[in-house]
Parts: C-alpha cells; structure tokens; sequence
C-alpha cells in the first residue's frame, strides 16, 4: 500500500475540483423525495409532487455531476494519482453495498435457523401458536392463506445462466476496450446489457407469477418479506448497473476511453460482477436451499 | 470562524471558485471550510440536543410530572440521543478529519472533494427531517435512540422521517469514510509511512472502515422497519414468522461498532494532546495501532451483551460476556500507553491537556462500569437503570465530547492563528468537570437503587440524587456557553498565536505549515525525511 501511494505521487498535481452548486442540489432532491414519500407513505397522496419533483432535481443533478467529471476525466484532468483515489473509492462502495445486503442474508438467517423454529417449538407452541410447524418456506403461524413458494429450476435457473453469462460478455467486451478493437467492445456491451435488461424482464415476470398465480406477495409472512426484500433490492441494484453499462455504451460510442484509461468502464464491471455474486447467493439460498 | 477564514480568503484569493457569500460554504471543496462546517453543525446540534436534556433534567427535578406529558418526555429523550450520536458528537470528529487528516500526511486535500461537501450538506437536511418528526401528528418517534421494534411499528409518521433521516445520515456517513479511507491510503506525501502517521489518522482510519461495515446494515433494519409499517412485510412480527428480537440483532451490530466509532477518534485526538503536553513522542505507537485494530475487530462480536434479558442461550450470554471483556484488553492498552506517555515527561496543563486527563480518568471510569454491565448476572440487575444511563454518558461525554474540547483547544490556534483565553478554559475545563460528575456519578447510585431509565415520574426515595443530578445538568448546560464565547472570543480578538503554540507537538502539520493555516497547503506533496 505505502508503495503504490509513493510511486503515484511521482505526479505532482492532484487534481482538486472546483466548487460546484451539485452536491446541494442533491441534498434537496433526497429531502423532497424523503418529505413527500412520507406523506405518501401515510395516505397523503399530495406527497407525489414532492417525490417526483425531488426525483427529477436528483436526475438532473446526476447529469450534471457526472457530466462535469466526464467532461474532466476526457479532458486530462486525471492521472494515475486520481485513477488510484477512484478505484479505492469503489472497493469500499462496494463493500458497503456487500455490507447491507448482509443485512438482510441475516434476516433471512434469522428467520430460518432462529425465530420460525423457536415459535414451533416447547412454549410458543402450546400456549400460543398450538400445531405451528417447523418448516422452512413459512409464512409465520398467523398466516391463514395457502400459497406457493418459488421453484428454484425455473425462471431462476434462467436467470442464473443469463446473468453469469453478462458477466463473461462484459470481460469480453472490457478486452475489447483494452486491445482497441471498439467493434467488439461496443457489440459485447451491447449484448451485456441486452442480457440485464432480459433478466430484469423475466423477474418482472417472475413476480407477476408469484402475486396472480401463486399468492406469494410481499405480505406473506417472512418468506414473502425476504423473498421480496432480498430480490427486490437486487433487482433494483441490476437496474442501476443496467443504467450505468447504457452510460458506458453511450460514452464508448462517442469514442470515449482509451486502452489505459477507462476506470469508469472497470467501474461499472466491479459493479455489475457484484450484483452477479450478489445473485448466486440468492440463488443459493433464497430459491434453491 | 468564519470571518477569519474570509480574511485568509483576501489573502490567498483563490478561494470560492466565484462563489461568494452564503454560496461559498455551500459549494466548497476545501477540505478546511467543510470541517468549520461539520464543527459549527456539530455545535448547534449539540446546543439543540442539550435543550432537551435540560427539559428532561428538569421534568425529573422531582417526582410528579411538572414540565411535559410523558409522550413528550419520551420523545425528548429519543431525539436527544438521535441528535447527540449523529448531530453532535461524530460530525465533531468528522469536522476534526477534515482539517487535519489532509494537513497530516500532507496532501492537497481530501481525495474526493466534491463528495467530501455532499457528505456535509446532507446533514443539515437530515438534521431538519428529524427536527419536523416533532410537527407532525403523533409527534416525533418516542421509542429510545435505538429505535426498537414492535415499538417503531406503531408509531406515526414522525417515524417515517427519523427512518428517512436515518438513511441520509447514512449516505452522508459511507461517503465520508469512502474520503478519508481513499485519502489516508493514496494521498499521503513520499515518506509518510503509515506506521509514521499521526495516531490520529489510523484511529480515523479504523474508524471509517468500521462505519462502512455498520452503516449499511442500520440502513437495512430502518428500511425493514419502513417496509414493516407501510408494505406488510412481517420481519418483527411474530405471526408472519418474524422476530422482534431480530431488530435488536441487527440494531447492535450496528450499535455496538457504533459506540467504537465514536471512541476512536476520540483515542486519536488524546493520542495527540497527551504527548504534546508531555513533550514526549507516544509511548507504545505501534502497540496504539495494533490495539485500535484489535478493538475495531473485537467490537463486531460482541453486540449481544446489550440484549442479555431479551432471552438467549446461556452459552450465548457466556460467549459475548467473554468477547466483551477481552475489549478491556486492548483498551487497558491504550489507557496504559497514555499514562507511560505522560510518566517523567515534562508536563504542562494548559487546558487541552486538563481536558485529556479529565477524559484519561472518566472514560477508564466509564470502561470500569462498562465492564461491570458485561457480567451476565450484573446486568440482568442493572439493564435498563440509571446505572446504564451513567455508564454510557461517562463514555459519550467525559470520553468523546471532552477529547472533542481537547482537540478543538489545541488545533484552534492552527485553525484561526489565535489563541483562546487560557483562564477561561481552564474555567471551562473545570466547571464540566465538577457539573459533570454531578449529573452522572450520582446516577450510579440511582441506577442500582433501581430507577428505571426514560421515565418522566419516579417514587419519592430517588429525589434527592435527581435533583443533584438536574442541577448538575443546568450548570453543565450553561458552561457550554462559556464555551461558545471562549471560541467566539479567540477568533474575533484571541491573542496572535505563535507558529508552535504547543513546542511539544511535532506532526507536520506544525511543523511545515505556517500558523495559521493558509486556505491551502501541501499543494505539491511534501517529502517527509
């Protein structure tokens, strides 16, 4: 570490930005997002125009944030110093992504190996919830309904196959990018995103399944709760790395990056094999085990 | 401060990018005028959260209910820990980074700029939201800082707010520990070693990768708290095969780094003052890493000893009680270390070194009772008392708000090239010393007499101790002020402070730079021999 800091600092000049009005912007847009999400949350449904406005402050705010580094990182502004900042920067937003995520995997671990157990068992089954099973898809005692649990063979195992497959797509394309042969790097991006926006699709049908066919909703019990909870952020997660490989298309279309400076690009790909982990687990151990 | 630090902006005039005015401060990249920000933001926080401390202290200046209706008390005492934990005491140590990590280990700045002002200017906001939950119907969420489950469920949408706030903070948090963990590992000059950096920044260090691993997983039980209220989810509720006590995992293994993630910095400001004021390098410094990593390892594994009688298995209640301890271990290290830093130095008390020995004491207090509260069979007595209340107030502020005065006192000069008036500091220093011990160390007393925490009323024997411990508060409340006008006072007319106001402190930032600070330095990277 001491020496990769020492042999950077042979460049001189760190690049340190300008102040900008962005950051400011951004702290209102979460606020009004926050605020009228609030008001919604409780039935307030003029708490919309509070979210979406905030929404698009935050939209546009991003534009011009990530413009102004763009327009910078093409500029020259950034040597091997700041391209070292920004790869430290992403390891540990990565790492607090891993970190939440853990969160709720031990949720999900609670669940299963602590709390429906102990409510099947001894007191909590004969005073309070007489007959209550222990058996891992539930929806707790005190709910009455049937419903299916989700199979892990079918639309899962698809999934499982498409997103590994964005990722050797996306190294594909990352080789593109390093040996300057832009074709292969624009059409395997391409297919990379083709491949996340397929996934997205297919669990957009996944859950349609569960809600109209087989009465697995958010609401049931803990399963749904962490079925839901679990997916649903990583779906949001691939959605923002779709977003993100769209950027990159687009920059790489207009000719941005070169073989030796594209940390944007690697970026992204640390970003999306995370999500691609992220997705084995929940395969694991929300649909298979 | 800052029209000291508009002075220096005449004088070195390439500050505010054309920005001038009120849109100086909010568009800044300079790492100096954002940690003015998070120290100014810190002290209306603290002032914020002690007004309710001085509505709590009062309604308990004797039994019945005097002053607010026991929802109201509750609500207090929730935000008053909220905003103590996140408003005032880690943006201090936040603030404290800003301005010194960079001036350190002689970098230009921190490494992300614009990310580092985002970091600050989401507090405010966030600081706002949970100020509103009071307005909103129901109030604010009166259910403990800790924000437990089944409680949060029930209660109105001023929760919904303090969950939103919460993840603000967060955000804010992650952001500003991605900073200063990139600017300590890639911006220090050629030969500043990190075995050579001031303690100061390895306990920032530390501290800002465990804020990274206990941030996000606050953000995830607040969000299955939201999702619980609002979307029928069923993780605290036992009929959906869910488990209050669930929370209360997730909640301390967040909570429990928590309190390390405010002691730590802490550790590192005393672990600057004391050798200063000793006139003697520290004592131990590679030990001083090693223990801060021992107990950023440590703190992970041992959340549970804040829930022994929520029910657990004996050996789980035997295997945190043991993790617990063995914290004793490295801490024991460092309170060691301190002490043979200041054996046979030459020691002067000018008033950052009163509040160092003031902390040296309180907080290795503090750990003593912590360690009592570890003991299973202690605890199951004392959970829930006053005797927890004085144990962590001996922590949070004889430990992080005192190194907190410690360190302002000592870098002030640095900051503004003016000295403080030394009497009243002193003044100061033993003032919150006395009106501390008296708030706290009577409550001791209360605890194990068994008088219940985050109660408005209470039976006629506690009256005694409490009205000790509210006059205590008051006067503890209005020696703040004193503070205000000592800082107020050093900048606008404090005496010229000299280049090394302390000859006893050596890290580069006395030594390469002039005092006071110019608005930016180490623009090209020192070399450090």
């Amino acid at each position: 570490m001491a020496q990769t800091a020492t042999s950077a600092t042979r460049q001189q000049h760190y690049h340190v930005p300008q102040p900008m009005p962005w950051p400011i912007m951004g702290s209102t847009a979460l606020f009004l997002m926050a605020l009228g999400a609030t008001f919604v949350f409780n039935g307030s449904m003029g708490g919309w125009v509070s979210t979406s406005l905030g929404f698009m402050i935050l939209l546009y705010m991003m534009y011009r944030w990530f413009g102004d580094v763009i327009r910078e990182s093409e500029g020259g502004k950034y040597g091997r110093w700041e391209d070292l900042s920004f790869r430290w920067g992403m390891s540990w937003f990565i790492f607090s992504e891993v970190m939440f995520f853990a969160g709720f995997f031990g949720a999900l671990f609670w669940a299963r190996a602590m709390s429906v157990p102990d409510l099947s068992s001894l007191l909590s089954n004969e005073l309070l919830w007489p007959g209550f099973k222990n058996l891992w898809p539930s929806a707790g005692p005190g709910f009455a309904e049937k419903f299916t649990p989700m199979g892990a063979w079918g639309i899962p195992a698809i999934n499982t196959l498409l997103l590994l497959s964005s990722g050797v797509t996306l190294t594909i394309a990352h080789w593109g990018l390093v040996n300057n042969k832009r074709g292969q790097l624009n059409l395997f991006l391409f297919l990379t995103i083709a491949l996340g926006v397929t996934f997205l699709g297919l669990q957009i049908f996944e859950y349609g399944h569960a809600y109209s066919e087989l009465n697995l909703k958010l609401s049931t019990g803990v399963y749904g709760s962490t079925f839901f909870m679990l997916t649903g952020f990583h779906g949001f997660h691939v959605t923002i790395g779709a977003i993100m490989l769209t950027v990159m298309l687009f920059r790489c279309l207009s000719g941005h990056f070169k073989p030796d400076h594209h940390f944007a690009f690697e970026a992204v790909a640390w970003y999306w094999h995370f999500v691609d982990v992220v997705w084995l687990l929940l395969f694991i151990l929300v649909y298979w085990l | 401060m800052s029209a000291v630090i508009d002075s220096h902006g005449q004088a070195h005039d390439h500050h505010g990018g054309g920005y001038g005015g009120i849109m100086r401060w909010i568009t800044t990249t300079n790492h100096k005028d954002i940690g003015t920000l998070y120290l100014w933001f810190s002290f209306i926080m603290f002032m914020t959260g002690g007004a309710m401390a001085m509505v709590i202290r009062a309604e308990l200046f004797e039994p019945g209910l005097q002053f607010v209706n026991p929802d109201f008390f509750n609500q207090l005492t929730t935000m008053h820990g909220l905003i103590m934990v996140f408003g005032a005491i880690m943006p201090a140590f936040v603030g404290f980074a800003n301005w010194q990590i960079p001036m350190m280990i002689g970098a230009p700045d921190m490494a992300f700029a614009r990310m580092n002002n985002w970091s600050f200017w989401l507090l405010p906001f966030a600081a706002s939201m949970l100020m509103l939950s009071f307005f909103m119907p129901g109030g604010a969420p009166g259910v403990g800082w800790t924000l437990y489950a089944p409680l949060t469920v029930q209660m109105g949408m001023g929760m919904d707010l303090t969950i939103f706030a919460i993840h603000l903070l967060g955000m804010s948090s992650i952001m500003g520990s991605i900073n200063i963990i990139t600017t300590i590992l890639n911006m220090r000059a050629p030969g500043m070693t990190l075995m050579r950096m001031p303690l100061f920044c390895w306990t920032w260090l530390i501290t800002a990768y465990m804020l990274l691993a206990a941030m996000p997983v606050f953000a995830g039980a607040v969000t299955m708290t939201l999702t619980d209220r609002h979307f029928g989810t069923s993780f605290f509720n036992a009929a959906g095969g869910g488990d209050p006590v669930l929370y209360q995992h997730i909640f301390w293994f967040f909570g429990h780094p928590e309190v390390y993630i405010i002691a730590l910095p802490a550790f590192g400001v005393i672990s600057q003052v004391i050798p200063a004021f000793s006139r003697k390098p520290l004592f131990g410094y590679a030990s001083m890493v090693y223990a801060t990593s021992a107990i950023a390892i440590l703190s992970f594994m041992v959340w549970a000893h804040h829930m022994y009688t929520v029910g657990m298995p004996v050996t789980g209640q035997l295997f945190f009680m043991y993790a617990t301890m063995l914290i004793a271990a490295p801490t024991g290290v460092k309170v060691f270390n301190w002490v043979a830093t200041m054996w046979r130095g030459s020691l002067s008390f000018e008033t950052p070194m009163l509040f160092a020995c003031g902390f040296l004491f309180l907080f290795t207090l503090g750990g003593f009772t912590g360690l009592v509260l570890a003991l299973v069979p202690v605890d199951i007595q004392l959970q829930d008392t006053y005797y927890v209340v004085a144990h962590f107030h001996y922590v949070m502020v004889a430990g992080a708000l005192f190194s907190a005065f410690a360190g302002i006192y000592f870098w002030l000069p640095k900051w503004t090239g003016r000295m403080y008036d030394e009497t009243l500091g002193k003044w100061h220093f033993w003032l919150s010393m006395i009106f501390f011990n008296m708030i706290f160390f009577v409550q001791h007393f209360l605890g194990l007499a068994g008088m219940p925490r985050r109660i408005p009323d209470y039976p006629l024997m506690f009256e005694t101790w409490n009205k000790i411990s509210s006059i205590g508060a008051f006067g503890f409340g209005l020696t703040q002020l004193l503070f205000l006008y000592i800082v107020l006072k050093a900048i606008r007319s404090g005496e010229k402070a000299p280049q090394r106001p302390w000859e006893g402190a050596d890290s580069i930032d006395w030594t390469m730079i002039p005092t006071p600070a110019p608005y930016h330095t180490f623009e090209t990277p020192p070399v450090i021999k």
